[in-house]
């Protein structure tokens, strides 16, 4: 049986505090992942999402997004199944996990499992560096994916 | 007393910009604006930084063309450093700066003509905006889509093994370059599996100019009547004229092909430029000093650039730009849905650049950088995807910023797109009582064509959906639109 092949992408400005929270997240477990010997990994980051990451989870069996948010409804962190979604905004720039999930049922007839790690974060103004309370909740959601990584093979299951 | 429509976008930080229109008593378009309300704060972010950090920190102002920062804020550096105003680099330096910036022209135009601007020729600007998008550009014409996202990725990986990275690239520094490309990556651009080399991209580009052509043939009116209005072009041209999106030097041509602006170097481009505020837009307004605030106003990018541009070094895009020169007599192209045809023929020059420098030995091997007598202030000027970028930065004895001033595309677009608004809610608004999907439609093109980097020119993060809010003369709400 062939490994399966992982991608946890996170995305965001690290420019903007707490926006670099998906970016953060992908520093701090790949370095976690580097010392286990574990290849069915592969990790990315971007400042956003865009169409051509549609190509790269075609050949991907599940896809992790990891991204800031400034929803209620997420306290620390939170998992959510993503869903195909057609939504765009008008002048390009901002592409969902969705939409890139959809593209690539649309383009390469793939629809690989995804889900997108919510962080909750607090301060966006020009500056490098998580807040506290962020770092906390990434601290938290490291924890909690850490957990999950360990058994690469049954991560499809535990979803 | 008139009603006011307004169209708003809302993002992820409070930062939006949003549209209004002004009806009279009549029902008839009084006025309309563009209004950029997000604070643009990054000039001051950067004062104190020491100056050889602007290259990555300028990249934070924006996620969607931070190539662009990149490459102008190492230029004014490299003034600063004593490396010259813009060919004072090694050939190794200079050649590794345009593959990265060919790559990130080719992938940003690329974006933005499959993505955003198929849609609306495809389905039409009165299309179902559920299916008027790239998945449904994917369902009907699946060839398109697979290009878009393949001609991006093509560039992606130019600037990524050029600048580094992806987030933060480091590859331009002052007075230079940090790295060599290495041959088995020179191997894979050039002769990469399909679709990846070079080659591919080249004829993709070629095909999807003809499929622009094909359909300006078959709707010449949309494509010629659609937002048309007398401008002002400004853009870097070469010293002998001939197109060039890296350096030159600062010529800007009036509405009838006259240089107001006539090749003047960009270092002194204060004393030409000026940027007006108005209260109701953080966002300034530039304008050429000598003509005033009235009539100094000037449309910058591809458009722009084409009207400017004698003509074009590279066999392909060189001749499908003297097509379209002709096609309006070698006078300047003020049809604002032109703005895709020339982002075109850039999009096949980015192609046939890149396989020309890939060719060239000396990204494998020379010196990376060089300096000279170091100066206190500095300004790189770069052609931009979206029009001229202008870094601007003065430096303390002890290596930190004491000025910095940034003029970027999307502002210096700021007029022509408040006019582009103004032809487009004409058209569709005079007597309209409400909004109609045909008009949230057209007003999205009618800004779309100048590809705006909102984040850019206000820093603002996420979403940014379109909220048209129509008010009566008493300024009170009768109906809203959300795209």
């Amino acid at each position: 049986m062939s490994q399966i092949k992982i991608l946890i992408y996170g995305y965001g400005n690290p420019g903007r505090q707490d926006d670099g929270l998906g970016n953060e997240f992908i520093e701090q477990i790949q370095s976690w992942a580097k010392n286990d010997e574990n290849t069915a990994y592969e990790f990315d980051s971007n400042y956003q999402l865009n169409i051509e990451e549609a190509e790269l989870i075609s050949t991907k069996d599940l896809i992790i997004f990891v991204d800031a948010s400034i929803e209620k409804e997420v306290e620390t962190y939170k998992l959510t199944k993503v869903s195909n979604s057609s939504d765009i905004t008008f002048t390009t720039h901002h592409a969902s996990p969705g939409y890139i999930l959809q593209l690539c049922n649309s383009i390469f007839d793939k629809q690989p499992p995804t889900y997108l790690l919510h962080i909750k974060g607090f301060e966006w103004d020009f500056k490098v560096g998580l807040s506290a309370k962020a770092k906390t909740n990434l601290e938290k959601a490291l924890l909690f994916m850490k957990k999950k990584l360990k058994k690469p093979n049954t991560l499809i299951q535990q979803f | 007393m008139g009603k006011k429509v307004t169209i708003e976008p809302v993002t992820r930080v409070e930062g939006h910009g949003k549209v209004t229109i002004h009806l009279d008593d009549n029902g008839n378009v009084e006025r309309s604006r563009l209004h950029i309300v997000e604070f643009r704060g990054f000039e001051k972010f950067i004062q104190g930084r020491p100056y050889w950090e602007a290259p990555v920190t300028v990249q934070r102002l924006c996620g969607i063309c931070p190539v662009s920062h990149h490459l102008a804020a190492a230029k004014a550096l490299d003034v600063i450093v004593g490396a010259g105003t813009g060919t004072g680099l090694t050939p190794t330096g200079e050649k590794m700066r345009r593959l990265m910036h060919y790559g990130q022209t080719f992938q940003s135009h690329a974006l933005h003509f499959f993505h955003l601007a198929s849609p609306d020729l495809l389905f039409g600007v009165d299309g179902d905006p559920a299916i008027r998008n790239i998945i449904g550009v994917a369902l009907q014409h699946k060839e398109l889509a697979v290009q878009g996202v393949m001609m991006r990725k093509y560039g992606q990986e130019i600037i990524k093994a050029t600048a580094g990275k992806k987030v933060h690239g480091t590859g331009a520094i002052p007075g230079g370059i940090n790295k060599h490309l290495t041959e088995q990556e020179r191997d894979s651009f050039l002769n990469g599996a399909d679709p990846l080399n070079i080659d591919k991209m080249i004829e993709w580009s070629e095909s999807a100019l003809a499929f622009f052509l094909d359909y300006h043939a078959k709707n010449t009116d949309f494509i010629d009547n659609f937002s048309v209005f007398p401008s002002s072009h400004l853009s870097l041209v070469r010293k002998d004229g001939a197109l060039d999106l890296y350096h030159g030097v600062l010529r800007a041509i009036d509405t009838e092909g006259k240089k107001i602006l006539n090749d003047v170097d960009y270092q002194d481009y204060n004393k030409y430029i000026s940027e007006e505020v108005k209260n109701w837009s953080y966002m300034k307004f530039p304008y050429l000093k000598h003509l005033g605030k009235e009539n100094g106003w000037y449309t910058v990018g591809p458009l722009a650039r084409m009207n400017t541009a004698d003509f074009i070094d590279t066999p392909l895009a060189g001749k499908a730009h003297e097509a379209f020169k002709a096609y309006t007599n070698g006078k300047p192209n003020n049809m604002s849905m032109h703005m895709h045809w020339a982002r075109l023929i850039e999009i096949l020059h980015s192609a046939e650049k890149m396989k020309e420098l890939l060719n060239d030995p000396d990204l494998l091997s020379g010196e990376l950088t060089t300096k000279g007598k170091r100066r206190a202030e500095g300004v790189g000027v770069i052609e931009a995807p979206r029009g001229t970028l202008f870094h601007h930065y003065e430096v303390n004895k002890d290596d930190t910023i004491k000025m910095a001033n940034l003029i970027v595309s999307t502002t210096n677009n700021n007029t022509p797109m408040n006019n582009a608004v103004n032809m487009v809610a004409n058209n569709y608004m005079n007597g309209q009582k409400e909004i109609t999907e045909g008009m949230m439609n057209a007003v999205e093109v009618g800004i779309r064509a100048y590809d705006p980097c909102l984040s850019c020119a206000t820093h603002a993060m996420g979403q940014m959906p379109l909220d048209v809010s129509l008010y009566d003369n008493k300024n009170n709400l009768i109906d809203r639109k959300t795209t």
